[in-house]
This record gives structure tokens, sequence and C-alpha cells, in this order.
């Protein structure tokens, strides 16, 4: 005979496997958003790149659905009183990254803004450090659900991802600024993109920030 | 039952009430006040398990409570729980937070004093020793209840949302033992005055059977239960808010720290198990659940660097601790003075003491020299104080001695009539039974002499050397003397003259 597991304990783990869905939309997503801006760097607003920004989209509008069940339930059922308000501010700052994922790709296939082939290094590099920067507070966010000593951990490093990230942006921004190919328009335009890029890593410090005073409140 | 009993014993259901809403919430407040377990819950558990601590395991408290006072006659018990039940609403009322315990010695300390009876001083260092002990104790759980609970969260890294749920089902479990324990440990504070004077008798069913105090403890506790419904609310917000920021895990801390502190000063297991062990015994008293809360917070608070207190909120409870003795004292003193003088009631039962000759060698085997107060063998005194004064004039006592000097001289008229043998009996052995038979209608004045004829008949009523092994035995003995006594006392008709030494119907021995 199958025991079954007390209500109150079922309605936890139910509710943790969706915060665990929602972290991994939030992860897919980057991982979507990185291979379609290389996929935009080497062949332009193509169908590929078009179906990774969909699947972004929707990836987004799941997110969205999850989070708003998750809030529900949390107020519904109250539970987590002491740090709910504080749960609701991670799951909706984390939400605001796929938004910014989802936008960002539209951004790109609107504007189609046109990077000198010399800059396609950097911007990778800087692709790479936001992208691992999101990451890096994801874990941060999942530790401080199961394990909070790591999240300290897992802020640090995003700090220190941002902090590149800057000097990766600042660069980039600098040879964009200097390339005599481009003229101000081009500039002004470039310069948009990468701040836009480089806000991804601003706005996962933020969460890790908040994070660490948050785990500092889940204990005893 | 009397309807005047009815009457009487409303001031302990106040007090019961009084109990419910404010302690109530030391058990619950923090769940509550921190919205993990809703109130109507909080509520439910916490009536039925203080019901069931009260009637299960209320007697060990209830004992020395009982001992402290010497309340003899119910409207004296029903103005000493009014006094106390008063004191801790009026401190209630002006936000500070109660302490039923202290209220109840303050009132006791007042009947003391208006009866003109000697004052157990070394029982009274006892309980305010325990009233310091409880939050040392209950914060010194809490320290030890942090390190293991944060080593198990830290090894089982569960996820917050599981150890939320098991956190809640912990509360619920701890608060159940919580409202057993102050049951167990507080229904002496409610009922204690009225278990001498009580009018009860055993309840017998088919498969059980209910005793006299039994029943008292169950009024008492639905009292309690009365009060956690309909006021204990607005005091668990303020212990779950007020002291510190407590999240619901030290919640939980401070809940078990204070259940585990109760218990140590009700379990009569316990106290045994220690004895066995030649480990130290703590004294089955009531003491106030509230200290017992800010002792484990403050354990709590000291563990995590002591910043986290709220100082002034602490403060205010100290001020209450103070306030609340002191109130019931003086509310009791003219409160006894009317019931006696206008309301036409007798507060406490006229006392006499006189010393006999015979008792001399037993007050000497107990360590008393009796010869500078010989010549007062026959003279009669109505007062414990007047007595004791007189006999400090010769010869200083110590208040163990006193003590045991009052037990001597005190007289009354113990009678084994019909009474004894149309009553339930079941509480006696055969033997102590058979015993009871052989001194068919005879009558003494003193306890002694009809301890020392009962020993002198049969082994099952003599007392054991006093050994660690032997030491439940002679508790139960001395129980057991204690309710033949109550059975058998039938109080002399006295006259007073003005210089409180009565002349008296009885012959001395």
């Amino acid at each position: 005979m199958k025991l079954k597991r007390p209500s109150l304990l079922s309605r936890a783990v139910r509710l943790e496997r969706r915060i665990d869905d929602f972290f991994d939309k939030v992860v897919q997503a980057g991982l979507l958003f990185r291979a379609a801006l290389d996929l935009y760097l080497t062949e332009g607003s193509s169908d590929e790149y078009r179906a990774k920004m969909a699947a972004v989209e929707q990836l987004e509008s799941q997110g969205d659905k999850l989070r708003r069940e998750i809030e529900a339930e949390l107020y519904q059922n109250t539970l987590i009183p002491d740090l709910r308000s504080d749960v609701l501010s991670i799951l909706e700052d984390v939400d605001k990254l796929i938004n910014r994922y989802e936008a960002t790709l539209f951004k790109f296939d609107i504007e189609q803004p046109h990077f000198p082939a010399e800059q396609h290094q950097v911007l990778r590099r800087l692709l790479d450090t936001v992208c691992e920067s999101v990451e890096q507070v994801i874990l941060a966010s999942r530790a401080f659900f199961r394990d909070i000593r790591s999240v300290r951990d897992y802020t640090t490093k995003v700090q220190w991802l941002e902090t590149e990230a800057d000097k990766l942006s600042t660069r980039l921004l600098r040879e964009l600024f200097r390339s005599p190919e481009l003229d101000l328009a081009q500039r002004m335009h470039l310069r948009y993109f990468v701040e836009r890029i480089d806000d991804l890593a601003n706005a996962a410090e933020d969460i890790s920030d908040r994070l660490t005073i948050y785990a500092i409140k889940r204990r005893i | 039952m009397d309807i005047s009993f009815v009457i009487f014993i409303s001031s302990g259901l106040f007090l019961g009430w009084s109990l419910g809403a404010n302690d109530a919430a030391n058990i619950f407040g923090t769940a509550v006040g921190t919205r993990m377990i809703r109130f109507f819950t909080a509520a439910v558990i916490c009536s039925v398990f203080v019901i069931l601590g009260a009637v299960i395991s209320g007697g060990g408290t209830s004992a020395t409570i009982a001992e402290f006072g010497g309340v003899n006659r119910i409207a004296g018990a029903f103005m000493v729980a009014l006094a106390a039940a008063l004191a801790v609403f009026m401190t209630l009322r002006s936000g500070i937070t109660a302490s039923t315990s202290q209220a109840i010695i303050g009132a006791l300390i007042g009947w003391n004093l208006y009866s003109d009876s000697v004052l157990d001083t070394t029982l009274l260092l006892e309980i305010i020793s325990t009233w310091l002990l409880c939050p040392l104790l209950a914060g010194a759980v809490a320290i030890v209840l942090y390190w293991l609970t944060e080593f198990a969260l830290n090894h089982a890294s569960l996820h917050l949302l599981t150890q939320d749920a098991l956190t809640r089902v912990a509360l619920i479990c701890t608060g159940a033992l919580g409202a057993y324990a102050l049951g167990a440990n507080n229904i002496g504070n409610v009922m204690g005055v009225f278990v001498d004077v009580a009018p009860f008798r055993e309840l017998r069913f088919s498969a059980f059977s209910i005793s006299a105090t039994e029943q008292l403890f169950l009024l008492g506790g639905i009292a309690i239960a009365v009060g956690v419904f309909t006021y204990s609310r607005k005091v668990m917000m303020t212990i779950g808010n007020g002291i510190m920021e407590i999240s619901p895990v030290a919640a939980w801390i401070v809940v078990m720290a204070h259940s585990i502190v109760l218990l140590m000063f009700s379990s009569t297991v316990l106290q045994q198990r220690l004895l066995e062990s030649n480990l130290p015994t703590l004294p089955l008293v009531p003491v106030s659940s509230s200290q017992a809360v800010v002792g484990a917070m403050i354990g709590l608070a000291a563990v995590k660097g002591g910043g986290a207190i709220n100082w002034s909120t602490l403060g205010k409870i100290g001020k209450g601790w103070m306030i609340t003795p002191l109130t019931a004292c003086l509310i009791t003193l003219p409160g006894l003075f009317l019931l006696d003088h206008i309301g036409q009631q007798e507060v406490a039962g006229q006392n006499r003491f006189r010393l006999a000759e015979q008792s001399f060698p037993l007050i000497e085997q107990a360590g008393i020299e009796t010869w500078p107060y010989r010549h007062l063998v026959g003279v009669p005194f109505t007062s414990e104080q007047a007595f004791i004064d007189r006999i400090n004039g010769y010869q200083p006592l110590n208040p163990e001695q006193q003590k045991k000097l009052i037990y001597f001289a005190h007289q009354s008229r113990f009678e084994l009539n019909y009474r004894l043998y149309s009553s339930e009996t079941d509480w006696l052995s055969p033997e102590q039974w058979q015993s009871l038979q052989q001194l068919k209608q005879r009558s003494f004045q003193y306890r002694w002499q009809l301890r020392h004829a009962l020993a002198e008949v049969s082994t099952a009523w003599q007392t054991r050397p006093d050994t660690i092994a032997n030491h439940q035995y002679n508790q139960l003995l001395e129980q057991q003397y204690q309710q033949l006594e109550r059975l058998l006392e039938i109080p002399p008709e006295t006259t007073q003259n003005a210089s409180g030494i009565t002349t008296t119907d009885n012959n001395n021995n």
C-alpha cells in the first residue's frame, strides 16, 4: 500500500516543484538568449533566430503563469508568512530577467543593429559574462530555498561577474565610439544595445544583493 | 452542591480565565504572532491540552500552593483567588504581561498576614528562587535547542517550504506539549487554594473514577480554556511581535524550552528519577510561563549576539513581575477585611495552639529544645503568629523548627466516626483500613496523636527512613495522612478573649 503524504507536506512539495520549474524556465531562456544572439551576430535576424526568440517569448509567458500560481498559493495558504514577501520579491525580480531577455531579442529583431566584425569577440565575451551572472543568480535563488549557506558563494560570483561585465561593456563602448567606420547615429544606436545587455548583469547583481539580506533573515 | 460554593469558586474560575487570557499566549503567541498557526487552531489545541495537563498532572504544584497558603476556609480561598485574578487582570489591562504564579503568591502572603499565620519563609524563598531559576533554565535550554536545531537544519538542507510545513507541525505538537505543561504546572495557581476546602466527592463511572481534586482541576481547566478563547488573541500578538523579531523556527525553540522547563517544575516522575540518580531536584512549584518565555527569548538573543532584544518591552514585563504580586497582596488585605466584617464570612479557620506535655519528647526528637518554654504547657493561642512570637521570646527558632512546633501544638479534634466509615476509602490499603477499624470511635486532639496511634497499630502507617528510595513512599503516605485528617477533623467550638488566648471545651491530654 502506498502511504499518502500529509496534505501540508504534499502542498509544500508541489509548490517546491513549481518554484524549481520557474527557475528552469529562466535558465532555459538564458541559454536561448545566448544562442539567439550568437546566431544574430553570425547571420543576422534569420528564421532560426526568430524561432529562438519565439521560444523565449513562450518561456516568458509560462514563467509569468507559474509565478502567479506560486504567489497565489503562498498567499492563499499563508505559507512561509515571515519570508513570503521576500520570496515574492525574488520571484518577481527573477521574472523580470526573462522579460529583459525577451525584450532585448525583440529589439535586435526590430532595430537590426549592425556591430562591426572586430567588436564581435568582445560582445560575445560580454554576452557570456552577462548570461553567466544570470545563471549564478538563479543558483543563488535556488540555494536560498534549499541551502542558505551556499547563497553567499553564488552572490559573490554574481558581484564579480557584474564587475567584469561593466569592464567589457566600457571597453566595447570605447571601441565603438572610436571606430572611424561608424557615424554618430550608429554609435548611439549600438550603445543602446550594449547598455541593454549590460543591464542584465546589473539586474542580476541587484537580485543577489537582496538575496544576501534575505538569507540572513532566513536564519533561526 | 452548596450554592455558596458556586459563588466562592467563581473567583478561582475568574483567575483561570485570566491565566488562559494571559499565559496561553506564551505557548502559541509566537506561532500565532508570526501567523504560522491560525488563532482558532491554537485556541482549540491549547484548551484541550491545558485541561488534560491540569487533570492528569496538576497534583504536584497544587500541593505546594496548598502547603504554602494553608487557606482553610472557602471564603478566604475565594478572596485569595479573586485578588490574584484582579491583579492579573489590572496588570493585563495596562498592557503589561502579568504572572498568575506571582499574583497567587502575593495574595497568599496577604491571607497569611490577615489571618496572623506564620509565613513559611523557607517555602517562600524556594518559590521565589524558582522565579529566578525558571527564566535562567529556559534560557539555557533554548541555547542548547538552538545549537541542535541549527546543526540539524544545516545538515538536512530542507527546502524552505518543507521546513515551513515541518515547523508548523512542530509548533502544533510543541504547543500541545506546552499547553499540557501549563495545565500541569499552573492549575495549582487557579485551584490550589480550593483543594482543602472544596466539597466535591469522587465520581464513579463503570470503568473509571474522577477524584474530587480532579473535578476541581477540570473546572479550573475549563475556565482557562474560556480565557484562551475570549481574551488571549491580543496578548498573543504582543508576545509574537513585542519582545524581539522572531522566526517560526525560533518560535518553536522558545515554546519547546518553555514547555521543558514547566514540566521540570511539575513532574513528580522526573523528581523521583533525579533523586534516584543522586542529582539535585527541582521543587514542584507553579512557575511563571511568561518568565520561561522571556528567559528562552533572552537565551536565543544572547546566542545570536544580543542585539535583537527589544529591551523596553522586556522592561515592561519585568515591571509586571513586581507590580502583580504587590497588587494581589494589597487587594487581598482589604478584601478579606470586608468579607470578614461586612460580608460576615469566615475567611480563616479558628486555629488553636496549645503545647501538651506528651509532645515534648517528640519535639525533642525533632531536634528542638523544649526546656525554655515548658511552662507554656496548656496555655492556648488562637494565632500561629502569637504562638511563635511567644516561643521566639524564649528561644529563637528557625523557619523549619517553627513549622514543626506549629504541627505539634496545633490543636483540633479528629474523630474516627461514621463519617470515615461511610465514605469511599479506596485510596487506603487494606492494612491501613484495618488499622483504622481498630481505632474505631476514638478521638484525638492533635495530628501527631492520631499519627502516633496509627503507626503503633500498623506498619502501613509508619514513615520509612528518609532515603532516596523511600522518598516517594513517604510522600504518598503524607498525602494519605492529610486526606485522612481532612476527613476526620471536627473544628472545636472556641471562644476568644482579647489577648488572643482562648478557652476551649477540650481538655488537654
